[in-house]
């Protein structure tokens, strides 16, 4: 059964590959956390498709909001899920009846379910589950060392900056 | 590095540290700035609403300050910590984040004088209410606790007296009753003991002493230990509810189990404003790289002192749960087996009279308000640290009339012995 448990390297693969995101459960208030990632995750250079019934038609963010996942006119290379865990079951089928199917299926911090998770993992997705992509993302970047937060990385080598004031990035695939 | 667990020497010399992304400086900068250019009005939005990561005001946040954060952190096996001006600018900040006014706490009756004051006065200003508890009597603590009670603090190794604290099974009465338990590790330091294994849910240092080590600067610490949940109980609206100064953002569920330490920073740092310098941060992080040295030679030379005075004819008693015969000697085997720590305390068969003619005729030993040096250092207690108390709370504090406290440094042990024994014959 899927385990709760990443490697840096697992992770940081994902993020570096993956270039287009849709955002489940996406929501127009600016303080909400899925708000918060998404905004970041835009600054990051990915481009996200919020997914939202209630909101659809609207943009979020400056983005387009679809009704589901089969509504986006384009790929998406992973699917990010702010729903409760018991929703995830029903996600998993929705992703697996896509005809382009993503690459990635991630659930937000809280947000696990193991059963679900197996499945897709099964059909050859790579799962990523009670984790947020902005954390991970600063985690592995450096940028969240900024607010005092533990990134448990230790490496004797340079940052990777960004474009612009106070932005890293996640080192290359060393050859 | 791979994915093995790197051990607490390589911690302490590069957790949080890397070279400078601009230029490779390979020691941590000392930035030496009040604040931060923003790229945009955009960016500038984003940093003020917590939505992006990055620095705008040194009150808030530092370059420097944050790589001894994440490498305190690392060291006690925190999810994130925050620096302060002070050990008790971090209790200030750690009970801003949990308590409302009309709440209580219940405290350890054998902490730090200045603890005891900061508990049952200065907070009684906020309408804060300390109930002391005698840390080793479990049921002390939990008849005190009620619907207001929002937390319960003790220190690991209490300061003056030296004694160890059974924290895992206060752990367990303050999990009980949906509590957090917050310990002060300044005596022991990481290096001996992590609370957080124990049970802890935050721990506090004052990092002028034993993290910092070298007696040169003020400095405090919480580290979040990512593993109280703040929601369940409705008893913590700083972490659980919408808040205003930020628009509405629920801190636990935007930052997960890192939130406690967030709070700390951008409603309390913020706020109330004990920000540490960036100096004082370069020379703690430079202090903190050799601990594990350190420690292990204060709890060595600490170990033969004691063994040495306890058997000196004018000595009455001699209080380090180091020595095999102590009180406290099983818990310190359990929970701090590489050394009972630096501080310890003892009395002469002359009582307050000799004590003070002692301290007087020390030579090496300074006599000063501070621990965690390396240098060798003496106070008496009663007339200094714990002077405000009442003689009741002096003795239950450990630290009765007769008592003189000793922080061993880090000189060679015929040194140190050989200026106690020369005060001694003075006395
Ligand atoms: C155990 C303990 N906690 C807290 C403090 C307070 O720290 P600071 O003096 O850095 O404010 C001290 C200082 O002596 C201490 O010994």
């Amino acid at each position: 059964m899927h385990q709760d448990s990443y490697s840096d390297n697992f992770i940081a693969g994902i993020l570096r590959s993956v270039k287009t995101i849709a955002m489940i459960g996406a929501s127009p208030k600016d303080v909400r956390p899925s708000n918060i990632v998404m905004k970041y995750l835009i600054a990051k250079g990915f481009k996200v498709a919020p997914v939202n019934p209630g909101h659809a038609g609207k943009e979020i963010q400056g983005q387009m909001t679809y009704a589901s996942l089969a509504d986006i006119p384009w790929h998406i290379d992973m699917v990010d899920v702010f729903r409760g865990s018991d929703a995830l079951p029903g996600i998993v089928d929705e992703i697996l009846a896509l005809k382009d199917r993503p690459d990635v299926l991630w659930a937000q911090l809280t947000v696990f379910h193991a059963e679900a998770g197996q499945r897709a993992e099964d059909a050859g997705l790579k799962v990523v589950m009670n984790r947020c992509p902005k954390i991970e993302y600063g985690r592995l970047s450096g940028e969240i060392r900024w607010s005092g937060v533990n990134s448990r990385i230790i490496s004797s080598r340079k940052p990777v900056a960004q474009r612009g004031f106070q932005a890293l990035g996640i080192r290359p695939q060393s050859k | 590095m791979s994915n093995n667990e790197p051990g607490f020497s390589t911690l302490a010399i590069h957790a949080g540290a890397q070279p400078d992304p601009t230029t490779g400086a390979r020691a941590t900068p000392i930035y030496q700035t009040s604040s931060y250019v923003f790229e945009d009005t955009d960016h500038a939005a984003a940093l003020f609403g917590l939505k992006a990561f990055g620095n705008i005001y040194t009150r808030i946040g530092n370059p420097t300050q944050a790589v001894l954060e994440e490498r305190i952190a690392a060291l006690e096996g925190g999810t994130a910590a925050l620096a302060t001006a002070s050990g008790h600018a971090a209790q200030l900040l750690v009970f801003h984040s949990i308590m409302q006014p009309g709440c209580n706490f219940i405290a350890a009756n054998k902490l730090y004088g200045g603890s005891i004051n900061q508990f049952g006065h200065a907070f009684k200003n906020f309408d804060w209410h300390v109930r002391w508890s005698d840390p080793a009597d479990i049921a002390s603590i939990e008849t005190q606790i009620d619907d207001k009670t929002r937390g319960i603090f003790i220190e690991s190794l209490a300061n003056p007296g030296g004694t160890f604290v059974d924290i895992a099974a206060i752990a367990e009465v303050a999990h009980k009753h949906g509590l957090p338990l917050i310990v002060d590790n300044t005596m022991a330091s990481p290096y001996l003991l992590r609370p957080i294994e124990h049970g802890a849910d935050i721990v506090i240092h004052s990092m002028t002493k034993f993290i910092g080590g070298h007696g040169n600067s003020m400095g405090g610490i919480m580290i979040d230990g990512g593993t109280f949940n703040w929601s369940e109980s409705g008893n913590y609206p700083m972490l659980s509810e919408p808040r205003p100064e930020y628009g509405g953002i629920v801190l636990h569920e935007t930052f997960g189990n890192f939130a406690f330490a967030i709070a700390c920073r951008v409603l309390g740092l913020r706020d109330l404003g004990p920000a540490i310098a960036p100096f004082n941060a370069f020379l703690l992080l430079t202090g903190v790289e050799t601990l594990p040295l350190r420690m292990q030679r204060h709890c060595d030379n600490a170990l033969e002192v004691a063994t040495w005075l306890k058997d000196h004819a004018k000595v009455d008693w001699v209080s380090y749960s180091g020595l095999p015969g102590d009180d406290n000697h099983q818990l310190m085997k359990t929970y701090s087996p590489k050394g009972a720590g630096a501080v310890f305390t003892f009395g002469l068969k002359g009582g307050f009279d000799a004590g003070v003619k002692f301290v007087e005729g020390l030579e090496l030993f300074s006599h000063l308000a501070n621990i965690g040096d390396t240098r060798s250092l003496v106070i008496h207690p009663a007339s200094t640290t714990h002077r405000q108390l009442s003689p009741e709370q002096q003795i239950a504090a450990g630290a009765g009339p007769d008592v003189v406290r000793l922080s061993i440094g880090i000189e060679d042990v015929s040194d140190i012995i050989g200026d106690l024994q020369q005060a001694l014959d003075k006395v």
